[in-house]
């Protein structure tokens, strides 16, 4: 290296108060109103997104307790079907696309990535955002649609022709449509500044050998984003199409096909369920190593289990759509391509187990969650096993015990894992620990109600119970168990009530955390809680797969980033060393601005196609906004970052 | 808790009535039943293991602290995980092969059609209710009803599925597994019924306001009682033998009953509503939701949106003789 680029410091070095004065100055974060709607910085775009998605869960939650009270007895006459229509398909729609993505894609992706990565901010933190207000302006758009009795009534998957404009007339299903758009842009976005942030902000030292399995995840699920959103949004375009404009892509009358529209969508609907699960699944590949005191067993074969996934997980989708009657051969296939997916899932359980048998396991309040997981989502996951056979799928599909299978695989591989890194990140997000005794009630009352509603489902669906009735003859016997179910939504509540107290509680008045307080290896952990406005007074590098676990007495850390500007080191991909430096953007008011012009386009675009032309402009003018180069003088020679031993 | 779930769930009252998977009544539904049984013990164990697994390694591996313990390092321990995780995922391997063979082979078992002449069966899904149609080169001997599939024992049953409107899902959980019904395609399943009885079976597949209430009956009788009730639907409709019925008859045909119905041997042909001619052999009405009393037909011609909110049947204002006249005359269309 030449001589003009000294650029590592040693720990003692760092503890500098005027440079964490200047860096604070220059990562200055807006608050307020103006803040809410201009930050940038990733810790608060996530934490909003956590936010955000968790008030969609209750709104999902509260849906789900209203139908579950009509269905407690028999030709109830809590709902008609027309309201009870809509109920069930914004439950799937809110649960689905405004919670489970948000929350453990882009919630927990976004805060914790860049952190994990050690820079300093996300990658295209303007588009991460956008693509927050955008996700807003979706979940506005169709609770709107709810609230003033236009909510879409086709089901979560919206299934041609009953979605068609011969079937569907209104807005209802456009509203749908527009939506599932919005929130696929968001995600979509969010992919990008994911993607780009693990592949050139890594710390220098952490190659992709040594990267954590977390960011392994989040790298795949982002591909996975990537390739899976563009088939929904076909599918939703094309239906609006269908809807608004008047062309036949879907109507079988006029040579259209009512196939495609189920083969698009479920390209994209099988590996969302990979896209809410594998964040799970790493959570606890995370917590599992952190709590059993050891580095987690089998690295290697754990991200190899999740890349598998990721690609396994496109090859599968016509396991919904068994019961359209498909030739035997393409039906062995599908079933063969579902029970294999089962091996990575399989090889991920079998490296946790070896871990915590060789491990010395702190049953803190994570962990057991992470235990909660284990019993709740191998149950869905096996019964997942059963449906990959088409001949028993041909009996269980549509009915209560699908409904029960991806209850447990989602809430136990998406809910049990948010929980268990909601209460093992909100030491990092609010300094302060979270309450362990209320974390155990709400633990056992959310465990106990969940099973006794959605176990019981599994009989339901055996006994004949199809999905999405909104109601059924009392010859069927079917009660009884139905009572049950909706006794455990009681528990539920009770268990997130709790939550949210010892939430509020602890944010308040918890015990103070420290930078580590469960002494877990990711680099996270290796700034204050919560970190300040740019992360790492001075971004550190990294020895080994864990980070902290490895880190020398003397670990370097890097220098040479400017503190006058907002700078960033950027890395090789592949081995992470040092290439150049980025400019972060700063804090800006255009991508709320856009995201605005774009979602008015966007709900425009409903009532009239003229809304394209007229919303184009506007558009384009917070576009020109956003990308107005900045005032501030060029900097001087760049000067080189870089890292060696 | 979850053996008690289970304990409770099979001590629950449910329908004896040949409407679940686990009764099955047809060859096709015990191929499914078997197969889902074998699946389950495999699948239980596996959950067992594991269960018992990572309980076993929680407690043996558990400490008390509360602070961070240091991280240690077990060379010796991950050695022998290696193999103990190498051996769980061949034994996965192997499992799911044989569950991939025995689903394959079950699923032959239970689609391959093994015996000639078969009973074809059209059904047509519509909003809300099932059209059955038994096709027939001649014309005149098609018979068309709905809701009750009549077929005859030991005599496999090809079912033609298509739909006249958006897709539906055929199911008789305990005859077969379900097949749906797709606007602009056609598809063909069959099932053979060996005890005589009444089978129930609904629509699977969500199809708006009255997916709830989509009902049908298969009605499995012997050869003989097929044939005579077939014989008995290619009747035209019964003619009026009173004054009464006659008025039914006129009442029928002067209001918005014929814009939808056919009773054949009238002039009442349309196709948009199920076929009545021969409704009074049915046991339901309205998809299988209401029994075919009297009083539950007379509620249902005057206000079917209470019963079937959404449903594509108008509410009918009729006088008290009208209404009783046409409950006659639709009483005698044996």
């Amino acid at each position: 290296m030449a001589t003009t680029e000294p650029v590592i410091a040693k720990e003692k070095d760092t503890h500098d108060s005027d440079l964490a004065s200047r860096l604070a100055r220059t990562w200055h974060q807006p608050r307020g109103v103006w803040g809410w709607l201009s930050n940038t910085h990733h810790t608060a775009v996530g934490i909003r997104f956590m936010v955000t998605a968790f008030i969609f869960l209750a709104l999902g939650g509260v849906l789900a307790a209203i139908m579950r009270l009509q269905l407690m007895k028999p030709e109830n006459s809590l709902l008609g079907p027309d309201l009870y229509n809509q109920i069930f398909t914004m439950h799937g729609s809110t649960m689905i696309f405004l919670f489970a993505v948000p929350m453990m894609f882009q919630g927990f992706g976004v805060y914790v990535v860049p952190l994990m990565c050690g820079a300093r901010n996300i990658a295209f933190p303007r588009l991460n955002l956008f693509s927050y207000y955008l996700y807003v302006g979706g979940a506005l758009v169709l609770w709107g649609g709810l609230l003033t009795n236009t909510g879409p009534d086709v089901g979560w998957f919206a299934y041609v022709p009953l979605a068609g404009p011969q079937y569907d007339p209104g807005h209802r299903a456009d509203i749908w449509s527009q939506m599932i758009t919005f929130t696929e842009v968001s995600a979509l976005g969010v992919a990008v500044c994911l993607a780009t942030t693990i592949l050139r902000y890594r710390a220098p030292g952490m190659t992709l050998n040594r990267m954590p399995i977390l960011l392994w995840e989040k790298l795949t699920l982002s591909f996975m984003v990537i390739f899976a959103m563009p088939a929904v949004m076909v599918a939703s375009g094309l239906l609006l199409l269908d809807r608004l404009v008047g062309t036949h892509f879907y109507n079988p009358a006029e040579g259209g096909d009512v196939l495609l529209y189920q083969h698009l969508f479920w390209f994209f609907g099988h590996p969302e369920v990979y896209i809410i699960f594998l964040p799970g699944a790493a959570i606890v590949s995370t917590l599992v190593s952190c709590f059993s005191r050891r580095r987690i067993f089998g690295h290697t074969p754990i991200v190899v289990s999740v890349v598998a996934t990721g690609f396994i997980g496109f090859g599968v989708w016509v396991h919904h759509m068994f019961a359209t009657g498909l030739p035997q051969l393409s039906e062995s296939f599908f079933t063969a391509a579902s029970l294999m997916i089962v091996i990575p899932t399989g090889v991920q359980f079998f490296c946790w187990l070896a871990t915590i048998w060789h491990g010395r396991v702190q049953m803190r309040l994570p962990m057991l969650w992470a235990f909660g997981f284990f019993f709740v989502f191998l149950i869905g996951g096996l019964s997942g096993v059963m449906l990959a056979s088409v001949p028993v799928d041909t009996q269980v599909h549509d009915t209560y015990f699908i409904v029960a299978h991806f209850h447990y695989v989602l809430i136990g591989g998406a809910l049990f894992p948010m929980f268990a890194g909601l209460y093992f990140w909100f030491p990092k997000m609010t300094g302060r620990m979270p309450d362990e005794t209320l974390g155990k009630w709400h633990f056992w009352l959310f465990f106990i109600g969940f099973n006794l509603t959605f176990f019981t489902m599994h009989f339901l669906g055996l006994h004949g119970m199809t999905r999405r009735v909104y109601t059924y003859l009392p010859d069927m016997h079917w009660q009884y168990l139905n009572t049950i179910a909706t006794t455990g939504v009681a528990f539920m509540t009770a268990g997130i009530l709790v939550f949210l107290a010892n939430i509020f509680r602890s944010k308040r008045l918890g015990e103070r955390a420290g930078n580590n307080p469960w002494g877990d290896s990711g680099l996270e952990w290796g700034t204050s809680s919560p970190p300040p406005s740019y992360n790492f007074l001075l971004p550190p590098t990294v020895n080994g797969r864990d980070a902290l676990w490895d880190a020398a007495p003397d670990q370097a850390v890097v220098v040479g980033l400017r503190d006058d500007i907002r700078e960033i080191l950027v890395t090789h991909s592949l081995d992470s060393n040092p290439q150049h430096k980025d400019e972060d953007p700063g804090p800006s008011i255009w991508p709320f601005l856009a995201s605005v012009a774009v979602s008015v386009t966007f709900v425009g675009s409903i009532f009239t196609p003229w809304a394209v032309p007229y919303g184009a402009p506007l558009v384009i003018i917070t576009l020109i906004g956003w990308l107005w180069p900045h005032g501030h003088s060029p900097a001087p020679l760049p000067q080189r970052a870089t890292w060696s031993r | 808790m979850i053996a008690a779930l289970y304990v409770l769930a099979q001590a629950m009252p449910l329908d004896p009535g040949r409407h679940s998977i686990l009764h099955p009544g047809a060859p096709q539904g015990s191929h499914i039943e078997w197969l889902y049984w074998v699946i389950f013990w495999i699948v239980f164990a596996v959950y067992v293991l594991m269960i018992l697994g990572f309980t076993r390694a929680g407690a043996k591996s558990r400490t008390d602290a509360i602070y961070p313990l240091p991280v240690f390092e077990d060379k010796e321990g991950d050695e022998r995980a290696k193999w103990a995780v190498g051996t769980a995922v061949a034994v996965t391997v192997v499992t799911l092969f044989v569950v991939l063979v025995l689903s394959v082979v079950t699923g032959k078992k239970a689609a391959g059609l093994t015996s000639k002449n078969p009973v074809t069966i059209q059904i047509i899904g519509h909003q809300w209710w099932w059209e059955v149609v038994y096709p027939n080169p001649q014309a005149d001997q098609t018979v068309t009803t709905a809701n009750e599939i009549h077929v005859p024992v030991n005599t496999p049953v090809v079912i033609l599925t298509n739909s006249a409107d958006v897709i539906h899902s055929f199911w008789a959980p305990s005859i077969t597994g379900k097949r749906d019904l797709l606007p602009g395609y056609s598809s063909a399943f069959w099932f053979k019924i060996e005890q005589p009885g009444t089978y129930r079976g609904q629509c699977a597949e969500f199809c708006g306001l009255q997916h709830a209430h989509m009902g049908f009956s298969v009605i499995a009788q012997s050869v003989e009682d097929f044939q005579a009730w077939q014989q008995q639907q290619l009747k035209p409709a019964v003619e009026p033998s009173n004054d009464e019925t006659s008025r039914g008859r006129a009442v029928f045909l002067t209001h918005a009953c014929l814009m939808c119905h056919t009773i054949r041997g009238t002039d009442a042909g349309s196709r948009f509503g199920p076929d009545l001619t021969h409704i009074a052999s049915r046991n339901m009405i309205a998809a299988e939701t209401l029994p075919n009393t009297r009083g539950a037909v007379a509620g249902w011609i005057l206000d079917p949106q209470r019963i079937k909110p959404g449903t594509e049947m108008s509410p009918n204002s009729l006088a008290p003789d009208d209404l009783q006249a046409l409950l006659a005359y639709l009483q005698t269309l044996q």
